[in-house]
């Protein structure tokens, strides 16, 4: 009996296989029990996100894995030749380890991201519910849920933001301490904008205000979010209101300047404001930061943090790994202790 | 059983402030969040072995232990602490009690440290009048308050450079919001100008009674304070004074209310008739 995993992820796989790999929501079910079916196959559970897709599972033999890479491939249209040059394998104890690595988010794109721990628990929901996960997953998969959250609890590995937006939020929070009574405001209803916002929405921010040049644009994006919309003339009279203001336009200077934040701050001299330009060239003019209870950070400032937390999670790497390896242990050998089955 | 002077339960308990310090140090030092819970127990046990230890001084000198430089400063860095214990549990500000236990530890050591001011120590100094005593607690009280909001102004300060100057890694990631220490100064600073207020009225009554008794140095020295720091509530209430300017109103204004504590003390003994003095006993 082997537990293995079998799939492909963002290690070896560009975006546009990716792509073709990814398992559509709504064929889940059907290949799930399809999979799970296949002759010599004990026990299924498939996790598919935009970074991987890995089938985890008991099978009687070998043959039975390679079975259902197979059976995978012609599920997506691929050939087992394109397949090989990309797929990912690991049998027993070296599953445990990937699977405990993969849940702490040490596998993933953004080193410790949160999300992944979620999309695991998910999966294995979904093949509890579907009847495919048998003794052998439910044991490893509950092992390594307590095993990543331990990793999570006993390194630094999640901590500190790396994703732009994710730190303006992680900012704002040092300064106001709570997002549920602050007033944000966006300045350009772009991409980068839109993420922004979201990202404060994310976090409990809920009085959001969306200013663009392009009224009709504004109020698109302002009633998908939720949100009121400014006219953009009236933004420099209404500057005092807001408590964080992102600005991501496109315009070829600044958008907001130096005299319209003292401006805004005569009307709220002890409340502190919060400036984030998102724009290249910037949007806010960088002399504001000089004002008394004005903190302005620029897309440099933001990526600078980002990349220190990124290294500060790097750092923790070794003693995660040192932390998992001694879990993949103990579970392997509480597993072989019982028998696979 | 060894015979514990009070001074030896005060000296135990500075070691509870010293060691809350070295912990918050160590943690800081090692970048890692410490334990509210833990810290909050050791000042704890610090405050109890300081309540004790004042209460073996408070018998002593029949009253309220406030006839020396030592009492008064191991008065305030209690009150400090009393009002972190209960400040501290409703803000769960992180660091404050590191920050106090900084403070405690020196301003507890230092009183300790320093014979000369506890070579005399002063019985029935407030010559059983109640008021008068209930007038000096609470005044001494609210340099507590102060001490608390000077400690909260050094972390907005440390706060605002971090934030201004991007460095929000390490010790800085620690420190509570802008918006969080700006509102516990703003209410420390309402808390201390009204308990200084009070105990200013209560005095009043006493000094309007006997007018030649009252000695200039120390009313015009407790009136400053008090006006200086309803000043600077005002102007604060008004959105004139804000920020960092509070903030180092706020230390400056603690510094200047330690250094007016000297010449209160001075000024009171030479006023008092012959109160009696007890000599202190030998100490650890």
């Amino acid at each position: 009996m082997k537990l293995f995993v079998v799939g492909a992820n963002h290690h070896t796989t560009p975006l546009e296989w990716r792509e073709k790999l990814a398992i559509a929501p709504a064929d889940l079910p059907g290949l799930r029990e399809r999979f799970a079916g296949l002759p010599g196959m004990r026990e299924l559970l498939v996790l598919n996100t935009c970074n991987r897709v890995e089938l985890y599972g008991v099978a009687e033999t070998e043959t039975a894995i390679d079975s259902l890479a197979v059976a995978y491939c012609e599920s997506q249209g691929i050939t087992t030749a394109d397949f090989a040059g990309i797929r990912h394998e690991a049998l027993d104890a070296e599953a445990v380890r990937h699977l405990v690595t993969v849940a702490s988010g040490l596998d993933s794109q953004m080193l410790g991201e949160n999300e992944i721990f979620g999309q695991v628990k998910e999966a294995y929901a979904a093949a509890q519910a579907a009847g495919t996960a048998g003794p052998v997953l439910n044991r490893v998969f509950q092992k390594a849920f307590q095993s990543a959250k331990y990793v999570r609890t006993h390194t630094a590995i999640n901590e500190g933001q790396v994703s732009t937006a994710n730190v303006a939020v992680e900012l704002a929070l040092t300064i106001f301490g709570d997002l549920r009574n602050a007033r944000v405001l966006a300045v350009g209803a772009g991409e980068i904008g839109e993420k922004t916002i979201r990202a404060f929405q994310s976090r409990g921010a809920h009085h959001l205000t969306v200013s663009s040049r392009t009224l009709n644009r504004a109020m698109e994006l302002a009633s998908q979010l939720g949100a009121n919309a400014l006219p953009f003339e009236h933004l420099a009279a209404q500057l005092s209101e807001y408590d964080i203001i992102a600005a991501a336009t496109s315009a070829p200077g600044a958008v907001i300047t130096v005299d319209m934040v003292r401006q805004a701050m005569r009307a709220r001299p002890a409340a502190p404001l919060f400036l984030i330009d998102l724009a290249l060239p910037r949007d806010i003019d960088p002399t504001a930061a000089g004002l008394d209870n004005v903190y302005l950070y620029n897309l440099d400032d933001l990526a600078m943090i980002a990349e220190e937390n990124r290294l500060a999670r790097v750092a923790e790497v070794e003693k995660a790994e040192a932390i998992i390896a001694e879990r993949t242990a103990t579970v392997w050998h509480g597993l072989t202790a019982r028998g696979l089955g | 059983m060894m015979d514990l002077t009070d001074r030896t339960w005060l000296w135990i308990a500075a070691a509870c402030y010293l060691i809350g310090f070295i912990a918050g140090t160590i943690a800081v030092l090692q970048e890692r969040r410490q334990s509210r819970a833990v810290m909050y127990v050791i000042i704890s046990a610090g405050f109890t072995l300081q309540t004790f230890g004042l209460y073996l001084r408070g018998l002593a000198v029949k009253g309220c232990p406030l006839g020396n430089m030592f009492e008064l400063f191991q008065f305030t860095a209690w009150s400090a602490i009393a009002l972190y214990l209960v400040v501290g549990a409703a803000f769960r500000l992180s660091l404050l009690g590191y920050f106090t236990s900084l403070l405690a530890a020196a301003a507890t050591a230092l009183s300790l440290a320093v014979p000369a001011w506890d070579a005399t120590r002063r019985v029935g100094v407030f010559g059983g009048n109640a008021w008068i005593e209930f007038h000096a607690a609470i005044a001494l009280f609210s340099y507590g308050v102060f001490a608390l909001l000077a400690l909260t102004s050094v972390m907005f300060l440390l706060r605002n450079y971090s934030l201004k100057h991007k460095r929000l890694s390490g010790f800085f990631s620690f420190l509570p919001s802008i918006r969080d220490l700006e509102t516990i100064s703003l209410r420390l600073l309402t808390v201390g100008t009204g308990l200084l207020a009070g105990s200013l009225a209560v005095g009043a009554v006493y000094w309007l009674r006997n007018t030649d008794t009252v000695n200039t140095t120390k009313l015009l020295a407790t009136v400053s304070v008090w006006a200086a720091y309803a000043v600077a509530w005002s102007l604060r209430r008004g959105g004139r004074l804000y920020g960092q300017r509070l903030a180092w109103t706020c230390i400056v204004l603690f510094i200047a209310a330690l250094l007016s504590i000297a010449p209160v003390n001075s000024s009171r003994h030479a006023d008092e008739a012959t109160p009696a003095a007890v000599p202190p006993r030998s100490t650890p």
